[in-house]
């Protein structure tokens, strides 16, 4: 992107400031904790403004300012404990909040496994990741890209027949975390995006597909042009979409969808679905769930990456680590509340990973489809469908059919199905294609069978 | 003391904003020339309890207060919001967004009060309701109940969630409309395990009313057994079916379906664009004769109902369709502006951070002429889907999913054996055409539903009789 932002020292010098205020907010809150009788408390707080603009069919649909602010207290009376948040930051508004989180807490049942991590388990180090940068971007700016992006995608081919619009949105922001152990901390964040939706064909053969471009810095994103380009040719590829028989045969999820079967991992391997006995992955540590070839690992500490942090929503430090080597499950993925219900060590993910990465294998795109030869590219999953406690997976899906490698023509209203214990245990290839827009980074995965149901 | 007045002092005089401050940011966003433009001012208090593993576990408390300023000219919208109520915070975001429209001729308005006397719900604060001791030890009343249900039952966990809102709308025209939004949901969770399988089963309700609504009609223990139920099924439950095949929908929450197949493709937004598999059809046949589907936000005490929308309308009892005919859309005021038509009071938003959409509230079929046994006994060979978790839509394909999660096989016009969730995948211009029977037994869901439409989420009803669909796809993993 050509936007630079030339004023970014003395942006710095403000931000810096800003977050030494905000810090001073956070410690009254742990003050007024310990003054209202709390043993031990947190407290987070979180400033964000923002920029959003919609163009359609040419011309300007909205301009949106976004300004939000949002406080948050926990508070532990030995082992019972208490939250409350509120957007108001005014010091009365402090003192209600901590004395609504006191409330709760005198009503929640003694809990021997509540409480502040291990002291020891805290971020102590705070490296710069390179989260923040600016874009500088003027609301008439932001409408000419909208314009410029919008305008690329309805006149990439006659083929585009309406359009639910580009949108440009850019968002900075600063987040506070604070203890009673002396954790003290902020930092500033960053996050831009430019997105575009279109629609081809008529009555009811009508299609609609979009693409996005989102990154820390704006010189990362992909142009407006670029974006405006590949949703148009993503919905033109959808025209004359068929529903297939039901039938057993490979799925090949591209990248963009394949992250969603990682989210599951994840969510199987969370400490409070562990504890809760509500997951298919129980007792999986050690044990062989994936190929060996496959190996996941969180990256917190990426410069400039989405998801990194150098510490996670209880300030507990990152590290980076294996989740799964040769196939077999390394870690969970734990709070220090799941890790002590578990008879476990925090792994520094209360509030999820921060950079997730299947480690790519060697074939491209293409060379995945050789690979599956005849069967389904799925690049779209439609609704939930996903049981954490059994693994059962029954997805809607639209994508291609291929045949030798080759696309031959697109799908809609079919169902994927099958569990994610089968689904994982059959993962065939990884692709090294990987999709960089999301916390959880993997290219195109390739699982040897699924269920497909589709018209009689 | 009327409702406006209510929410004035609770909203508005701490803040030391009077009806004339309110006046002064109008007339500056009425400096342009606006075809809509409002301020809405919202507070919303916000609890929930948690309990797991026997014990209260966690309770969380929130308040949000703040304004949304919006301006619309044609097509084009600006908007912008403060959590700060003051005076000249909302005069500079109204000089903010009045800039996406060209100067030209500035109007005046005086604010008008206005009641609307439409009462839904009971403006009632169900956090202060009951005293959070009677809330924790309710919990863990029916926590310990829960558990004697079955000896299979290794995890509960139960949920309660009160909401309490107060809006005031400004709006062009000087009127100046207020409500007051309670919300209450209570919600059991249950894990079952036997032989090393192990299944969940869950269940939960509410609407706009104060805690005592679980205490009624025996209401929270009712969704605990049904909790209890739904894992036992699980527990027997054999792979689905994958294919297309006849498929029997329960009554109550499998109106899923209607939100999702033709509730969405219904509101007004996408059909001005022309972005809706139903744009532009108006009059023509979209459904079998036996469907009358329709939009109602004016049911006493549901979740999804609303004295007035977020744009100060009142809300509609709106047919969207008769004997199978398309009748309309579901309108907000920018959308309805455009298209010529009147806002049928479905403009909603998530918050006053949040523009207003068109939005469903309660969506629902009307009872048919058929019963229920009847209707299963017709099938030769078919699923009966009793309850469903979510749904989606691609509102331009018009291709729509929702998941089961509770079916049963019909083999012989007899429900047989239990099968596992599985995804059900239509298209929704057409599914309603292969409605073949509709039941006498119209029921509403228990007050569960939330709709996300372009990230915002509201509270949603939903609601129909047993119905048969002649031939739907079943995203099991047993092929025929």
């Amino acid at each position: 992107m050509p936007e630079h932002n030339s004023i970014k020292s003395n942006k710095t010098v403000q931000t810096q400031e800003q977050i030494e205020t905000l810090k001073n907010i956070v410690q009254d809150l742990l003050n007024e904790a310990k003054k209202q009788g709390a043993t031990a408390a947190e407290a987070g707080l979180s400033v964000d403004d923002g920029l959003s603009v919609t163009a359609r069919l040419g011309d300007v649909e909205t301009v949106e300012y976004h300004c939000d602010q949002g406080l948050g207290v926990t508070v532990y009376f030995g082992q019972r404990k208490g939250s409350a948040s509120s957007n108001d930051l005014s010091p009365e508004s402090l003192r209600e909040t901590v004395s609504a989180a006191c409330s709760i807490a005198r009503h929640t049942s003694e809990d021997p496994y509540a409480g502040l991590p291990e002291p020891e388990s805290l971020a102590t180090e705070f490296p710069d990741l390179d989260l923040s940068h600016p874009w500088g971007l003027s609301a008439e700016q932001a409408i000419g890209y909208a314009i410029q992006c919008e305008n690329a995608a309805r006149g990439f081919d006659p083929a585009i027949s309406n359009s639910e619009g580009a949108s440009i949105n850019s968002h900075q922001g600063i987040r506070v975390f604070g203890n009673s152990l002396g954790f003290l901390h902020g930092y500033p964040s960053t996050r831009h995006s430019i997105s575009c939706s279109v629609l081809a064909g008529q009555g009811d053969q009508m299609q609609r597909d979009y693409w996005y471009t989102l990154s820390r810095k704006a010189e990362d994103l992909e142009s407006p042009v670029q974006v405006g380009e590949k949703a148009a040719e993503r919905t033109i590829k959808r025209l004359g979409a068929r529903p297939l028989s039901s039938r057993q045969c490979p799925v090949l999820f591209s990248a963009d969808v394949a992250s969603s079967l990682f989210g599951s991992l994840v969510g199987a391997l969370s400490g409070g679905n562990l504890y809760r006995k509500s997951s298919f992955l129980l007792d999986s540590l050690g044990q062989q769930i994936l190929p060996e070839f496959v190996r996941i690992h969180e990256q917190p500490l990426l410069p400039a990456a989405l998801g990194s942090a150098s510490y996670d929503a209880e300030g507990v430090a990152t590290c980076a680590h294996d989740l799964v080597t040769e196939g077999i499950i390394k870690s969970y993925v734990l709070s220090s509340y799941s890790a002590r219900k578990l008879g476990l060590k925090t792994t520094g993910n209360a509030g999820g990973v921060h950079n997730l990465i299947i480690e790519p294998g060697e074939m491209d795109y293409a060379g995945l489809l050789q690979e599956m030869g005849t069967g389904l590219l799925v690049t779209e999953l439609m609704g939930q469908g996903v049981n954490m406690v059994t693994g059962d997976y029954s997805r809607g899906a639209s994508g291609f059919w291929v045949e030798n490698g080759e696309i031959l023509f697109p799908v809609e209203e079919i169902t994927i199905a099958g569990n994610l214990k089968e689904i994982f245990k059959h993962i065939v290839a990884i692709g090294n294609d990987v999709d960089y827009r999301s916390n959880i980074r993997t290219g195109s995965v390739l699982i040897a069978q699924m269920a497909i149901a589709g018209e009689a | 003391m009327s409702v406006l007045e209510q929410v004035s002092q609770s909203l508005l005089y701490p803040q030391g904003l009077q009806h004339r401050d309110i006046e002064q940011v109008m007339n500056h966003l009425l400096s342009v020339p606006a075809d809509l433009a409002d301020i809405y001012f919202q507070s919303t208090h916000f609890e929930s309890w948690q309990l797991e593993d026997g014990i209260l576990k966690q309770g969380s408390h929130s308040i949000e207060t703040g304004a949304g300023i919006r301006v619309v000219a044609g097509e084009k919208t600006g908007f912008a919001y403060s959590d700060r109520l003051e005076l000249p915070i909302l005069l500079e975001a109204a000089a903010n967004v009045k800039a996406i429209i060209r100067q030209g001729q500035s109007r005046q308005v005086k604010v008008l009060a206005k009641n609307d006397s439409t009462s839904l719900y009971a403006p009632v604060n169900p956090l202060t309701s009951m005293a959070d001791d009677e809330k924790v030890a309710f919990l863990k009343n029916i926590e310990q109940q829960t558990r004697k249900l079955d000896p299979r039952i290794e995890e509960v966990m139960i949920s309660l969630v009160g909401v309490y809102e107060n809006i005031l709308i400004a709006s062009q025209d000087g009127a100046l409309t207020a409500d007051i939004r309670p919300l209450v949901r209570f919600n059991v969770t249950v894990i079952m395990a036997q032989d090393g399988r192990r299944e969940s089963g869950s269940m939960g309700g509410g609407g706009r009313s104060d805690y005592s609504y679980f205490m009624q009609q025996d209401r929270a223990m009712a969704f605990a057994r049904e909790a209890v139920r739904q894992a036992q099924v699980s527990l027997e439950a054999v792979e689905a079916p994958a294919g297309t095949m006849t498929v029997v929908l329960g009554p109550g929450w499998p109106g899923i379906l209607l939100h999702e197949a033709i509730g969405h493709g219904l509101e007004g937004d996408f059909n001005r664009k022309g972005t809706s598999a139903f744009s532009g059809r108006i009059g023509e046949k979209v459904a079998s004769d036996l469907c009358t589907v329709v939009d109602d936000g004016t049911l006493a005490g549901r979740r999804g109902s609303l004295n007035i929308d977020d744009e100060g309308v009142a809300s509609e009892n709106t047919v969207l369709i008769e004997n199978g005919i398309l009748k309309g859309y579901m309108q907000d005021k920018l959308n309805a502006r455009l298209m010529g038509v009147a806002s049928t009071g479905n403009g909603r938003r998530e918050s006053y951070a949040h523009l207003p959409l068109p939005r469903m509230t309660n969506t629902y079929m009307l009872p048919g002429p058929h019963q229920a046994d009847e209707i299963i006994a017709s099938v030769k060979n078919g699923l009966y889907a009793r309850n469903f978790g979510g749904g989606q839509v691609d509102i331009t394909s018009g291709k729509f999913v929702f998941s089961a999660s509770e079916a049963y096989l019909i083999e012989n016009g007899k429900i047989t054996r239990p099968v596992k969730g599985a995804t059900l995948i239509g298209n929704g211009p057409d599914v309603l055409t292969r409605v073949s029977m509709v039941g006498s037994d119209l029921e509403l869901d228990t007050g569960v539903g939330t709709c996300g439409k372009e990230g915002q989420s509201v509270p949603v009803g939903v609601g129909q009789p047993t119905l048969k669909i002649d031939s739907l796809t079943v995203g099991g993993t047993q092929l025929a």
